[in-house]
Formats: structure tokens, sequence, C-alpha cells
């Protein structure tokens, strides 16, 4: 993993979020309580704000910074989740520098474990983890048959919006739209929503290097 | 939208910083991170420190003080505080004895207190306050929402860590009244995030919506308006469902009447009336009552009804002095 790519990445999400921000707020009114886009603003904004002290920095530290910084400024459950991840991640690339897509996929889906311990939550209660998990079983799938990079990120980007879409027929048992019930049912979640732009916009970049 | 508002970005700084200029002689504020304490530092107690988004003013900064809070982390509106603040503030109060933060039951909030106490090199324990009985456990296991019966808890746990009791008799304390608290509330109108701009749920001039949660959360189901009687009734049905009183026996208990923020007072006044007379004819007396605005939710009109069952421990430590912005009595 290279430093130069997470700050690109930390840009074109910026962008991707900001142009969503209808989208998302709606979504958000419908089962939510109105503040996830504000949240996600203010931790893009933050980390975009860190970018020369995060650039010559070795990756695993940027990654740690990244991490505290969402911690302190997205709040609301979104900081502990994000900042799990990306601390997660941090650790991974510590132990052991992530070179390959095998390697990528193998740490994504170690922080995507992580992000369902700290929310104590798993597939199928209606949040971001409705995208997250089935990305990260694609990627270890993909990675693991040797199949071409440019197919490995379109398999993904699929994967993210299928789970996103999913959730809209779900009964949320976690987050705040739990407290709706079935009036749940009919709307997709916000935060696997989100979720579901990240990883879109990421894999788009991928692509783009790949060439 | 239509609020006081310089820029929207400032509101809580600006806020913070006009309430502790306000109660300067009780509290301190500061700032980056965000967390306020008492001016005068207490010693050889436990810490009781609690926080939870902005936008239920007085909650809880307003609790601050002798008798009650030894901190408060405000958050965001509708956010929880981040684990930087909790830290800090632990940081500033602990006195030796320990830190128990007082927590209302959603995830965000039981995520960054857990964070928080991982990384406190002090012992400590949480209280997780889920009094608001809309919620039912069975079906959604984010479990209940922490709503006005969190005010009663940080009275009652205050009071006893002023005793200098040790952090599991706060700890156990807590804990009991928040499971012999129940809360139901009302929403009339919805409440409007400032950064948002716009109400966070439509509602009908003719409808109200059963069991509201304090961030305008949906509750039990949406209504056609009635009249407050009929209002009342749904409220302590549930409440009384939930607590189980044994019908007829004299027991005990505190009422509390919270307006959300833009209902008046004389309503919530009419509201206490309302239940407390059910309350009478279900057998149970109503030694102690707190009516006003204690937990809002930013400009939305409606109220919660809480009952506490009271025990000769529980009413000692109500009734025992405190000094906070919110509530003062004895002291």
């Amino acid at each position: 993993m290279r430093t130069e790519f997470i700050l690109e990445a930390i840009e074109a999400v910026n962008n991707a979020l900001l142009n969503s921000e209808a989208e998302l707020e709606s979504l958000d009114r419908e089962i939510g309580d109105g503040d996830h886009f504000i949240n996600l603003k203010r931790g893009c904004a933050a980390l975009l704000a860190m970018h020369d002290e995060l650039a010559p920095l070795p990756p695993a530290d940027a990654l740690q910074r990244i991490g505290m910084k969402l911690l302190s400024t997205i709040g609301g459950a979104s900081g502990p989740l994000f900042a799990t991840f990306f601390t997660t991640l941090a650790k991974v690339e510590k132990a052991g520098n992530i070179s390959s897509l095998t390697e990528i996929a193998a740490a994504f889906s170690a922080s995507v474990e992580a992000i369902k311990q700290r929310g104590k939550a798993g597939a199928g209660e209606k949040t971001m983890l409705d995208t997250l998990i089935p990305v990260a079983e694609t990627f270890g799938r993909l990675t693991a048959a040797n199949a071409a990079p440019v197919e490995i990120f379109d398999a993904i980007q699929q994967a993210a919006e299928a789970g996103m879409l999913s959730t809209r027929d779900m009964i949320a048992t976690k987050g705040r739209a739990a407290f709706l019930g079935e009036r749940a049912i009919g709307h997709i979640d916000p935060g696997a929503r989100s979720s579901q732009i990240i990883i879109h916009t990421i894999a788009d970049l991928a692509k783009q290097q790949i060439g | 939208m239509k609020k006081f508002i310089n820029n929207v970005d400032d509101i809580l700084i600006e806020s913070l910083s006009g309430f502790a200029a306000a109660h300067a002689d009780i509290v301190s504020l500061n700032l980056e991170p965000h967390f306020l304490t008492r001016k005068q530092k207490a010693e050889n107690k436990v810490a009781i420190i609690s926080g939870g988004g902005s936008g239920h003013e007085p909650l809880h900064s307003g609790y601050i003080g002798y008798g009650m809070l030894d901190a408060a982390c405000p958050g965001h509106v509708f956010t929880s505080p981040s684990p930087d603040q909790m830290l800090a503030a632990a940081e500033a109060v602990h006195a030796g004895k320990g830190v128990l933060f007082i927590v209302k039951n959603y995830a965000g909030d039981v995520m960054n207190f857990e964070m928080a106490a991982e990384m406190l090199p002090f012992e400590n324990a949480t209280v997780l306050t889920s009094d608001d009985v809309a919620v039912e456990n069975s079906t959604y296991t984010t479990g209940r929402r922490g709503v006005a019966g969190t005010v009663i808890v940080e009275k009652v746990v205050g009071s006893l860590a002023e005793t200098g009791a040790d952090l599991a008799a706060c700890k156990a304390l807590g804990d009991k009244v928040n499971s012999r608290t129940a809360s139901m509330g009302v929403a009339l109108t919805s409440c409007t995030v400032p950064a948002a701009g716009r109400p966070t749920f439509d509602i009908g001039d003719t409808e109200l919506e059963m069991g509201v949660g304090i961030h305008g959360e949906p509750g039990r189901r949406r209504e056609a308006m009635r009249n407050a009687d009929a209002i009342v009734a749904d409220l302590v049905a549930a409440i009384l469902e939930d607590l189980k009183p044994t019908p007829g026996s004299e027991s005990e208990v505190l009422l509390l009447v919270n307006g959300f923020a833009a209902t008046p007072l004389m309503e919530l006044y009419l509201l206490y009336n309302s239940a407390s007379k059910l309350l009478q004819a279900h057998g149970l007396v109503i030694s102690r009552s707190l009516v006003g605005n204690y937990t809002t939710a930013l400009d939305m009109a409606g109220a919660s009804i809480t009952v506490t069952l009271l025990d000769d421990e529980i009413r000692q430590h109500w009734d025992s002095p405190v000094h906070t912005a919110a509530l003062r009595w004895q002291c």
C-alpha cells in the first residue's frame, strides 16, 4: 500500500460523498436522525486538512493517524466504526507490508471483522456491514482465484451495490433505524449507501491506476 | 429553518461558551477537546461523568455540580462525543476513586464510551440508561433507549458518590434506579437539526408520534391527534406495563413530566395533572415530582412521562442537596 494512494482516495471519496449530499441526507431522514452526512463530511474535511502531515508518513502510520482523527471528529456510531477499520488496516500494514491484491483483500477482511466486533453486528442487520461483508467475501474469493485486477474491482463494485440494495428489504436490528421496526422496510440504510459510495470510488481509482 | 444562529458550524461552541459564562460559579469549560467540569474539583469521591450528543440541554452539562456530575462531554448535535473527550474529562476530574460513566443506550454513545473505557488508565465502570419503554427489547437487539430517566439516575448516583461510596456501589445504585425507571414520549412536531436545516421527520397538523425518541426517531406508531387525557393514558399504560408495580399497594413513585423544549410549561402541568390522577387510580403514591424541560430534543414539541419506583435509598438520594445549573435544592 502507498500513502500517495491513500491521500488520493481521501480526496476522491470526499468529492463522491459531497456529490451525494442530498441523497444521503434524505435516506438518513427517512430512517435515521439526519446527521450521517454531516458527520462524514466533517471527517473528510479533517482528513483533507491533514494532507501535508500524512504525505511523508509510511502507510501504516498514515492509516493509524487517519483512524484516530476519524475517531475524534466523526463522533456518533460511525466514528468508532471507521476508526476501527483504519486502525486495523494500520496494524496489518505494520505487521508486514501490504502489497499484493491478495494481501490487501486479507487486510480488508480483517478490518471488516474488526467493525463487526466493535459494533457487535453482523450481516442482515441493515447497516454498513451489509455492504462491507459481501465486498470482503468477493475480494477474497477473486484474489484467491487469481482473477484479473480489473475484473476483481468490477466485481467488488457489483457486490457493494448489491449489498447496499439488499438493505432495502431488511428490518434493522442495529443502529438508529432499529427503533423503526417494520417501518424501516423499503428504505435503503444510509450507512450501507455511504460505504458503497466509498468502496465504489476507491475501486474506480484503483482501476484507473491499473491503467 | 428559523433559529438563532450566527454560523451553523459555531452553534455548539457558542452555546457552550454562553452556558459556561452564565454558570461560571458552577462549571468550567474546556475546548478541544470539549468537556465541562465542576468549577471546584471534588476530592475523595468516584468521578461521575456523562455525555452525549448536544441538543438535549440541560442534559448533561446542566447537571454538573455538587450532588450530581463531575464532568460532561457534549458531542455535536445528536452525535455521540468521542473518546478523546471522555479521556480528557476523566483525567481532569479523577480523584483516586475511579470513574463512573453514565451513558444513554445508543449504539454511538455505547461504542465511544466503550473505547474510552478501554483506553482509560483508571478503574472505571459504566451505567447504561435504558428507560424508554417505547422500544421493545426482545425484537430489536439494540435495546431500549436512554431518555429522561437518565436525569434521575444522574441525580441519585451523584448523591451517593458525594458520600464517598466506592465505584461498585455507585454502579449498583445506578443500575438499580435504571431498572426501576420507565419513560415514554410523544411528539406533536418534528425537531430540526441545525446543520440539516429541515425537519427530521414529516408529521401532519392532526398527527402525533407515539413513543418518539429524543432525536426525533420514530416510536411505536403514528396516530391521529387526540385529547391530552387519552394520550397520557397510553403513555402511563405502557410505563406501568413495564414497571409492574403491585396494583393497590402503597408504592411510592417519582413522577417526571419532561418537555422536549417546544411545549409550554402550562401544557406540561396539564399533562402532570392527567398522569398523576392515573397513577393514583392505580394505587400509586406520587411522593416526588419534577415538571419541566430536563431532557429536550432541540425544538420538538412534545413531552415524555417518566416514573421511578422509589425505595428509601433512592428517595434519600433524590432529596439530598444538589447545586447544578438545572437542578438546585437544599443548597
